[in-house]
């Protein structure tokens, strides 16, 4: 008895409330369909938002977890503006993708995930993005050889941007920072702990 | 001590649809002074614009034809048509009421004959048709209209063809001089009849209604399933005339959105599954009916099941998520993702009707202070008759409206009571 009672508990979902941003929201959804129907992503990835939620009450944690559509999200906003229950589903799905990254059951080599990783190391490291520095840790990702071939395809837009002053050479060499340096490290210090008391991560 | 007295018996029931007309009639057949005020020209309201109202596919003109024999047996009751409320003030007791009589430029001595219209050639929007037809600029506003008289539309008041209409007219029924007349009576209750009206469908922009010329609304489809509607009761598609083959229906088009009505509006599940058989009865063409659940509510789900039968009737479960257009056929592709089984779809149909919801035609109108309503704007509280109260069918519409009828009846009894007490 005990064990087809616990296929029928929400644990998952109860999990997805307290631990993913606006993961509150997820019960709220009636399987209409226009989520998945609206996101221009809709064809290319495997779990569009409606059956991600579906999976969440079935309580199939390690696919829903594993699961790369969260990373696809392009932020198009369109499945929130049509979402007949105003569910905010693009924020859900950034939920979802935070929460199994901290998990480490986010997928391994997930571009977006890997550009996302970057860019906030890239962040935290001065509170402001230095993109010269962004850009080559992207380009040099797959080794040097690769790094050069990406660079040198992508030489005209590099120079315009120069030109533009969207890029300065000279960041190479540190890069400039908020005024409060330690303010601002103490300060995502302290957010982290928030967050990790709230979300039961004890490192 | 100061307490609600009702200074007045009569009851002023607000809208001559199906609810009005029996709410008017339950009260007066009970002996109280009702007077029923109508905006249009007509009885009957959007009933009277259904083809046939499930669950027994009747016509609506057989109710109508016993309620007009009750309203012409009864001395009660006081129809006023054209006539507009444009304020009610005071409280439950002792409303003071403000009418607009619009002109309708016929009085009393018409006999129906015709022979304005045919005096008349200009031609105007038939608002019976939701403007989907025309009709001639005088004319009877419906086959069984109550009253049966003709009206001259204001445009060709003034006009050359305004005066052939009286010219033609052998019993001196045209008037072109009638002008719009204010009038304030006063009434111990008001029940408000005032109905519902269509959701704005443009609003539901990946529907495209609006832009594309076959995507039609549910009460649009009535009229074209009626003989006597526009199209002469073919289900033509507007673009070109084509019989329909492959209708598509999109369930909860503007209801159960939070971008759109936030309520069911409850009746759409069974329209459509009724429309279903006027597609089928009219020819070999097919159904498909895409919903989120079909609310085919109390002992409707047998009429649910005879059309799951039919061969000719599919059903998707999903809300459709956009509607783009072939131009070269006018044909639609109705996208999105199937429910059962998560499958992307892009379907053709050659027409769609938006099985639109219902909103209360009293949005937008001043109601008096002790008048509650609910977060969509339907009338709570017992002097709501029909689909003013909530969005019902007429079965359930005309249950509302009798309870209205008790409502009003005992309200200017127990204040007028209270009146003697002090």
């Amino acid at each position: 008895m005990s064990e087809s009672f616990e296929r029928y508990r929400s644990n998952f979902l109860r999990e997805v409330e307290e631990k993913v941003e606006e993961g509150e929201w997820v019960k709220m959804c009636m399987q209409c369909g226009v989520c998945a129907g609206s996101c221009p992503f809709g064809p290319h990835w495997e779990h569009s938002p409606q059956k991600i939620f579906m999976m969440i009450r079935a309580g199939k944690r390690e696919e829903v977890l594993s699961s790369d559509s969260m990373w696809m999200c392009t932020s198009c906003y369109n499945c929130i503006v049509r979402c007949p229950r105003k569910l905010p589903i693009t924020h859900i799905m950034h939920g979802l993708a935070n929460y199994s990254h901290r998990l480490g059951m986010a997928p391994k080599g997930q571009p977006t995930r890997q550009f996302a990783k970057l860019f906030w190391d890239n962040l935290v490291k001065k509170g402001r993005v230095n993109e010269l520095k962004l850009t080559m840790k992207h380009y040099f990702r797959n080794g040097f050889s690769a790094g050069i071939r990406e660079a040198m395809a992508m030489k005209e837009i590099g120079q315009g941007m120069m030109k533009a002053g969207r890029i300065n050479p000279m960041e190479f060499f540190g890069g400039h920072a908020v005024k409060d340096l330690s303010g601002f490290h103490a300060m995502l210090a302290k957010a982290r702990e928030i967050e990790d008391r709230k979300k039961g991560f004890s490192d | 001590m100061e307490k609600d007295i009702a200074t007045n018996q009569t009851i002023l029931v607000i809208g001559g649809g199906i609810a009005g007309i029996s709410a008017a009639l339950e009260a007066a057949e009970c002996g109280r002074q009702v007077i029923l005020a109508e905006r249009n020209a007509l009885l009957g309201g959007r009933t009277l614009q259904l083809y046939r109202y499930f669950p027994k596919m009747c016509h609506p003109t057989c109710g109508l034809e016993i309620n007009l024999r009750r309203i012409k047996a009864n001395r009660n009751l006081r129809v006023l048509t054209m006539t507009e409320v444009v304020g009610v003030s005071g409280r439950r007791g002792s409303y003071r009421v403000k009418m607009k009589i619009h002109p309708r430029h016929v009085n009393e001595k018409c006999t129906a004959c015709g022979d304005c219209a045919s005096a008349v050639s200009s031609e105007i929007p038939n608002r019976l048709d939701y403007g989907l037809g025309k009709t001639r600029a005088a004319y009877l506003p419906h086959a069984m209209a109550y009253p049966m008289r003709y009206v001259i539309d204001p445009s060709i008041v003034g006009t050359e063809e305004g005066k052939r209409a009286r010219q033609a007219c052998r019993v001196g029924a045209v008037d072109l001089e009638m002008k719009e007349e204010t009038i304030e009576i006063e009434a111990g209750s008001v029940i408000w009849a005032t109905g519902w009206k269509p959701y704005d469908a443009s609003k539901i922009q990946p529907y495209g209604y609006g832009r594309f010329p076959n995507v039609i609304t549910s009460v649009e489809f009535e009229r074209l399933a009626d003989p006597g509607g526009p199209s002469g009761g073919r289900l033509l598609r507007p673009s070109d005339g084509k019989e329909a083959k492959n209708v598509a229906f999109i369930q909860c088009a503007g209801s159960r959105d939070e971008n759109h009505l936030r309520h069911c509006s409850r009746i759409c599940c069974m329209a459509s599954l009724k429309q279903t058989r006027y597609v089928s009865e009219a020819s070999d063409a097919k159904s498909t009916v895409y919903y989120i659940d079909i609310r085919a509510i109390d002992r409707f789900e047998d009429f649910y099941r005879k059309v799951q039968e039919d061969p000719s009737v599919s059903f998707v479960k999903s809300k459709v998520a956009s509607i783009s257009l072939d131009e070269a056929s006018g044909d639609l592709f109705l996208n999105g993702v199937d429910t059962e089984g998560y499958h992307r779809y892009a379907n053709r149909h050659d027409l769609v009707v938006l099985a639109i919801g219902m909103e209360p035609e009293s949005l937008g109108m001043a109601l008096p202070e002790d008048v509650v309503t609910d977060s969509s704007g339907f009338i709570e509280g017992g002097f709501g008759a029909g689909a003013a109260s909530s969005p019902l069918d007429v079965n359930r519409s005309v249950q509302s409206a009798t309870s209205a009828a008790l409502f009003a009846i005992s309200d200017i009894h127990r204040i007028s009571a209270t009146e003697e007490a002090s």
